[in-house]
């Protein structure tokens, strides 16, 4: 850790009259899973796209591994791996003949018959790429993405659309890759992803970075409070909770209470209160808040909408 | 790089042509049933006064739909895919220069070409005592000029087409009329007068009137017409597939 292996500044790239991406500025750090979020259309793609040299920025000086992305190219190339969205390769290529093809693109390439058992698709090496699944197709793109033995990897919405254990097994792979010692900046919409698998995340909206941190801090300084809710009786009397320390709002409606407490020892201290008036406990639940609540609190949108 | 990409790229081109069967059939089998086809009904016998038969004659036109079939439909259609799929993107992301991957759809191409080629020249020799009255290195100069002419036209819907089937869509618009009215399928002196002249449009007409000429013994520089127009058809499609070409 420590090295910074890309470093954007001010990149800005519009297509016809529209800002994809305006002023964005980051470093990222060798071993660091880094993360860019943010809605369909924030600019996300494009950003890779200008920092793996497939697109010349309008504006802003970007550096990768101490390359100029399209100057360098092929030299950058070398080091790098892209995994893009919507690009495939051909329905009737063998995944073997596809691995022993890229092979032949790279000066310094792993072993396709250990990356592919380590990715779980060596039975698959006869297969047509057309015949695998959704979650088979992304492991085999990673495999592509890996071949050329790559410093930086930049992984542009690899889990969309994968069912929620393919995108669990993805993870996994994804940090096994950083404990190789590989640097991998990856994009996606998920904030639930970002939030388990990065180092550092970018909160992309409209183009620009709205925040960037860790996705814990992230949530510290922008999550808002945590929610504490529970069921009550109808006789059960409320008035005592707001005189917890930390807790900052109570609200009730009918048998339901919802709290909002800004530190967690207020927490404990709601509990007992509950347990010795014999109530609540049974329905009792704590909402942390995410990465979608620090979105949604940044920019006043829901990342869906 | 540690093996040749190049002739990885190839491989796996021709890999992939095989496993496409209505590529493989309308490339390799069509023409050659077609000759087969009208030889039968026309045999090979020489026409009265002349030295050569219906084949010797339309030989050429055979090789020609070879080369429209190959440089037109399959080419665009597997260019207009791969687009269309993100495969050129998908390869533009790898340190191998984009454009060895167009050279190679090329270099399979015109690989099938000859090999299509060659299928009916065997098939004509053994079954129709086909017989070739020109020098050899003319043809495969007039060979070579057709299907560089031919493989730039063709390009110019490989470049622009943004889905397979746009692609189909586009090459059968170019395809058929030029394969009907060129002489690849009927002799051009059996169309009317308007649709002859009509004809002269189409570099294809151009490359087997060229290559029937020099089979049958005629010099390559006595078509200064022929070889004048497939050098232009050579220009103008890399000047729009230079200009219009799209990665994605």
């Amino acid at each position: 850790m420590g090295e910074t292996v890309v470093t954007v500044q001010d990149l800005a790239k519009h297509y016809k009259d529209v800002k994809a991406v305006d002023g964005i500025s980051f470093t990222v750090k060798r071993g660091e899973i880094f993360g860019i979020v943010g809605p369909n259309g924030a600019g996300k793609t494009t950003t890779i796209e200008c920092i793996a040299g497939m697109r010349s920025p309008d504006n802003g000086l970007v550096n990768v591994l101490g390359l100029h992305p399209t100057n360098d190219s092929a030299l950058l190339k070398q080091r790098i791996g892209l995994q893009q969205q919507e690009s495939e390769i051909p329905d009737r290529l063998k995944l073997k003949e596809a691995m022993l093809l890229f092979s032949s693109f790279y000066e310094d390439v792993l072993d396709y018959k250990e990356l592919l058992t380590q990715l779980n698709l060596w039975e698959k090496k006869d297969a047509y790429f057309s015949t695998l699944s959704g979650g088979q197709k992304k492991r085999f793109f990673v495999a592509m993405a890996l071949i050329g033995n790559p410093d930086v990897l930049f992984l542009d919405e690899l889990t969309s659309g994968l069912d929620p254990q393919a995108r669990r097994s993805i993870w996994k792979l994804v940090k096994s890759l950083r404990e190789q010692g590989r640097t991998i900046v990856l994009s996606t919409h998920y904030m639930d992803e970002a939030e388990k698998l990065c180092d550092r995340v970018a909160v992309i909206d409209r183009g620009k970075i709205a925040a960037l941190d860790s996705p814990a801090n992230l949530i510290l300084s922008h999550g808002g409070h945590t929610r504490v809710l529970f069921d009550v009786e109808e006789d059960f009397d409320h008035q005592f909770l707001s005189g917890i320390p930390g807790v900052e709002s109570v609200q009730r409606e009918n048998d339901s209470c919802s709290l909002e407490v800004s530190i967690r020892s207020a927490i404990v201290e709601i509990v007992k209160g509950l347990d010795s008036a014999d109530n609540g406990l049974d329905s009792f639940r704590i909402e942390a808040p995410d990465l979608e609540d620090v979105f949604l609190n940044i920019t006043g949108r829901e990342v869906r909408d | 790089m540690k093996k040749n990409s190049f002739t990885e790229i190839i491989k796996a081109e021709m890999l992939l042509f095989i496993r496409e069967p209505s590529a493989f059939f309308f490339t390799l089998i069509f023409p050659l049933l077609m000759m087969l086809l009208f030889s039968s009904i026309w045999g090979n016998d020489p026409f009265p006064g002349e030295f050569f038969g219906y084949l010797d004659f339309s030989v050429g036109g055979y090789m020609g739909m070879v080369m429209a079939t190959g440089f037109f439909m399959s080419l665009t259609v597997t260019m207009a895919t791969y687009r269309e799929k993100g495969i050129l993107k998908r390869f533009r992301a790898t340190p191998v220069s984009p454009f060895a991957i167009l050279v190679g759809q090329l270099v399979s191409v015109f690989a099938v070409t000859v090999a299509g080629v060659i299928l009916l020249l065997i098939a004509g020799y053994l079954l129709f005592n086909l017989q070739f009255f020109g020098n050899i290195f003319e043809f495969i100069l007039a060979f070579l000029l057709s299907s560089a002419s031919i493989a730039a036209l063709g390009f110019i819907p490989a470049s622009l087409a943004p889905t397979a089937r746009s692609g189909v869509v586009l090459a059968n618009t170019m395809y058929f009329p030029m394969l009907f009215l060129s002489g690849a399928t009927l002799p051009r002196s059996m169309l009317p007068q308007f649709l002859q002249d009509v004809s002269q449009v189409f570099p294809l007409t151009h490359a087997i009137s060229l290559m029937q000429k020099v089979w049958l013994g005629e010099h390559i520089w006595d078509s200064p017409v022929h070889i004048a127009v497939l050098s232009g058809f050579i220009l103008a499609g890399l000047f729009v597939s230079v200009k219009f070409f799209k990665w994605e």
